[in-house]
């Protein structure tokens, strides 16, 4: 039985309590909603992205501490970088949660490896996940959102 | 052991249910979800062996040895739903798949008929999804209203508002006997009685009221009263839909297909007497027989014990939760069945429950299939513990620590 103490790092609950791009994006052309019936978990993800460039991004919404944290740190790791790496960062994220046996891309996880230990608790996958999916929506234009169900 | 008031023996009674005893995540279980789904008895387990060991046979067909046994104590577990409920015949009780199916069969056999464009069908703010859905469809469909009946902040029905509610274009009131969330337990005479005085009729929903008191339904004098099996310590996919003779008698048929037959050419068939009416196909078979004997265990027991043991419970668990900082209960109205739900300032309730699981107690935790509630007290989640006779102080002392632990990580 992996702890709790690897569940709720102390970066993921400074995370949670002082969320990072906690706001609405007014100069946002992208966006998307996710949301998680399971729980009820809902997010709104904003993106400003020029030239396949994510220029800035934020969110907003209510949930877990898993799925705030991890809007939060979503943001600060694909804010600044190319449409095409955010896809990778998504790509080492999801490999993470969802692939025990996987080999890690640290490099691209930098941070988020923090959240490496949501992996032991099945259940809780889909509150670290949310951010990510609507991220992706958001990016494909799906300004209708998604759910983790 | 008898340390209660109500005289139970709760040491023994935990040696009936086997799933009880059990380490999850290093520690004992504190199974404290039962108004998603109860633990069953020794005796309720076995009678499904038993069944499919030794009996197993279609029923109401052979004329063969197995097939008579079958039939005989599937009948049996009629009977014994009808005492359950005291209804006046066997007749009145139908076996549907549980709450959820019984309640679309009065939407879709009762209702539909009887509804036409303008007209209204009233329920309540503590509904679970099942008992506002098919209403809410229907309404849509046929253009008609659905009316909601307001609640207070402790959880209790506006009376006044309701009765304000009932017009002449009031087709059927559906109404919940006990809410999962909140625990408040329903007036429901007093809800038939204003209903009837208008000449309309009333369904109760019954899966939170049946495991924890007494029901009797020709006293509340409702019309419809549904609950499942898996919440009195019975079988899943199993449950009760009683109605009153005259009003089943007038509806037409649920489903088409065999048993609810009596004799049918290319052309023409004609429907079977009540109850098979309603029950075409194979039946549940197993839960039926399962189901009887969670009725026979519960009576053992008795069913006024099992209040007076689980109000003690409750009492004694709102007083230790109410007295954690940073705790709010949501649901405080008087006489309330045993069901705490609640939000702490410091975690929502799906860090809650995960950290709550990992000290080996049970919850549940999220909307409840209640989310117009949760909007109500303004809250998109709460943590939920609720009770059952074969649970302890001494777990609600669990809950409390597992509680603490959660302040622990937050803090």
């Amino acid at each position: 039985m992996p702890g709790l103490n690897d569940l709720y790092q102390e970066i993921l609950l400074d995370h949670n309590s002082k969320p990072r791009n906690f706001r609405k994006l007014e100069e946002a052309n992208r966006s998307a909603d996710g949301y998680n019936p399971l729980c009820g978990d809902q997010i709104q993800l904003y993106l400003q992205v020029e030239d396949d460039k994510i220029i800035d991004v934020s969110f907003q919404g209510i949930g877990c501490a898993i799925s705030r944290a991890s809007a939060s740190m979503l943001t600060q790791s694909v804010k600044g970088q190319s449409v095409e790496r955010a896809q990778e960062i998504f790509d080492a994220f999801h490999t993470m949660l969802t692939e025990p046996d996987a080999e890690l891309d640290y490099d691209t996880l930098d941070d988020l490896e923090c959240l490496a230990g949501v992996s032991e608790f099945p259940t809780r996958i889909k509150c670290a996940v949310l951010a990510w999916h609507t991220l992706r929506a958001a990016l494909d234009g799906k300004a209708e959102g998604v759910t983790t169900e | 052991m008898t340390t209660n008031v109500s005289g139970l023996d709760v040491a023994r009674i935990r040696e009936d249910f086997p799933v009880l005893h059990q380490m999850v995540n290093g520690k004992p279980l504190v199974y404290l979800d039962n108004a998603a789904t109860t633990q069953k008895p020794q005796v309720v387990i076995d009678a499904l062996v038993n069944y499919y060991t030794s009996d197993n046979s279609n029923v109401h067909r052979g004329v063969h040895t197995l097939s008579q046994r079958a039939t005989e104590d599937f009948d049996m577990g009629r009977s014994k739903a009808r005492q359950f409920l005291n209804a006046a015949s066997d007749q009145e009780i139908i076996f549907v798949k549980g709450t959820t199916d019984g309640i679309n069969l009065v939407a879709q056999s009762y209702a539909r008929p009887n509804l036409g464009e303008g007209d209204d069908i009233i329920i309540s703010t503590m509904e679970h999804h099942s008992n506002i859905i098919p209403w809410q469809v229907l309404c849509q469909e046929k253009g008609a209203h659905l009316r909601v009946i307001p609640i207070s902040d402790a959880g209790e029905l506006l009376i006044d508002e309701y009765e304000k509610m009932l017009t002449p274009r009031t087709k059927l009131v559906a109404i919940t006997h006990v809410s999962n969330v909140l625990g408040t337990v329903n007036p429901i005479d007093q809800i038939v009685e204003i209903a009837h005085t208008r000449g309309v009729p009333v369904m109760v929903d019954g899966a939170q009221a049946v495991p924890h008191m007494a029901v009797d339904v020709q006293k509340l004098d409702c019309d419809f009263y549904v609950f499942s099996g898996h919440k009195i310590y019975g079988p899943t996919g199993i449950g009760v839909l009683y109605g009153k003779a005259e009003l089943l008698d007038a509806m037409p048929p649920y489903q088409l297909g065999s048993e609810m037959i009596k004799s049918v050419t290319f052309e023409h068939t004609i429907y079977n007497d009540l109850p098979f009416k309603f029950e075409p196909g194979t039946p549940h078979i197993a839960g039926v027989i399962g189901m009887g004997v969670a009725i026979d265990y519960l009576n053992g027991i008795g069913l006024d014990r099992i209040d007076a043991y689980e109000h003690e419970l409750l009492e004694y668990g709102m007083e230790c939760l109410s007295g954690i900082g940073g705790v709010q209960l949501i649901g405080t109205a008087p006489g309330k069945s045993s069901v705490m739900s609640f939000v702490m300032d410091c975690a929502h309730p799906h860090d809650i429950g995960t950290i709550l699981d990992t000290e080996g107690v049970a919850v549940r935790t999220g909307h409840h299939c209640a989310q117009p509630l949760m909007h109500r007290f303004g809250v998109p989640a709460t943590a939920r513990a609720s009770l059952s006779f074969y649970n302890t102080k001494d777990e609600i002392d669990l809950l409390v620590k597992a509680i603490d632990r959660v302040i622990e990580v937050f803090s």
